[in-house]
């Protein structure tokens, strides 16, 4: 299926966001994770199923002060 | 001293929605030339309470967590740092949460990107969600009363009044503005956030009744990021007693310190 990854189309293979996060290499407990529009809770991310089409935006932290 | 004189500007520690900090000294995380250089900065500054900000996390190029390079005892403060939009704002500090698990958050909707003006209307618009939606909300906003009063009647926990544009280093432009805004909101936790340059601009702040700074450019750009963080924590302990010792009058004319009675004469 393809989703789209802040802003970036991707294909994916596999069915929860739990995978998704484990392919992209990405350290579980300092990220956060958006899909369509709604925060999704981390310990939600086994039960939720992607579709084609989805969108997610997925943050981390940086360095600021304000800007 | 009485009850009633002890408003929230004369407590001896920082209070935000009853969460005590003996820092009144609150630092940003970026700018600096290295992680080593941070983590020193940190130290020497003695804040309890980091800045951080939320970005898309890059796809296929493993990154180490920012977060890793942090003093884990300090508190950490998200930011919205880089939003626009009410919806932008509110989307980040929802995400920030999730990740962090705290319901601090610094509001920052920016209006313009030459200035990086806060945009107060959009502003107090977040601030009114994110409230309702359980957060601490600490606002960035200009230095106005009027805006500082709408900020604590939406439920804002401090506010965070701008003493110059982000990262200008110009200081306290508008002192009088600080001043009426403690005068007038004497229980208000009044963060000054932005525009310090160096040890006396934080002083003044904190001379003008500020409860705390938050600096990031002024430590992380000076040449020796560690003593400026020494700097900042001393000016801002100094600045504080000073505010806490009521200065003296300022007079026109000279008042002689030594008795005027018994000086020899010819």
């Amino acid at each position: 299926m393809k989703v789209f990854i802040n802003g970036e189309a991707r294909d994916f293979h596999g069915t929860s966001l739990t995978e998704l996060i484990t392919q992209l290499d990405l350290p579980p407990a300092r990220i956060a994770v958006e899909l369509n529009r709604e925060v999704v809770r981390r310990s939600d991310w086994d039960g939720i199923m992607l579709k084609d089409e989805d969108r997610l935006e997925i943050v981390h932290f940086v360095g600021g002060g304000s800007e | 001293m009485s009850t009633a004189a002890r408003a929230t500007s004369h407590q001896e520690k920082l209070n935000i929605a009853g969460r005590m900090f003996s820092s009144r000294l609150i630092i940003g995380t970026g700018k600096y030339r290295s992680h080593d250089e941070m983590r020193r900065a940190h130290e020497a500054s003695g804040a309890e309470m980091v800045t951080v900000a939320v970005r898309r996390v890059p796809l296929d190029r493993s990154s180490e967590s920012f977060l890793d390079h942090l003093n884990p005892a300090l508190q950490i403060l998200p930011n919205t740092a880089g939003c626009y939009t009410v919806d932008d704002a509110v989307r980040t500090a929802r995400l920030a949460r999730e990740a962090l698990q705290t319901d601090l958050v610094k509001l920052e909707v920016i209006g313009d990107q030459t200035t990086l003006f806060p945009d107060n209307e959009q502003t107090l618009e977040a601030a009114r969600i994110l409230v309702k939606d359980g957060f601490v909300v600490l606002p960035y906003f200009s230095d106005d009363l009027i805006m500082a009063k709408k900020l604590l009647d939406a439920g804002c926990a401090a506010i965070m009044p701008l003493a110059a544009p982000i990262g200008s280093g110009l200081g306290v432009q508008n002192p009088a503005n600080l001043r009426i805004m403690r005068e007038q909101l004497p229980d208000a936790t009044i963060i000054v956030d932005a525009g310090v340059g160096t040890a006396s601009d934080a002083a003044i702040a904190m001379e003008l009744g500020a409860d705390g700074v938050l600096m990031n450019t002024a430590i992380a750009e000076a040449q020796d990021p560690s003593k400026m963080a020494t700097a900042m924590k001393l000016a801002i302990e100094a600045g504080r007693l000073a505010y806490v010792a009521g200065r003296m009058r300022k007079r026109l004319y000279a008042s002689a310190s030594s008795p005027v009675e018994g000086v020899i004469s010819a």
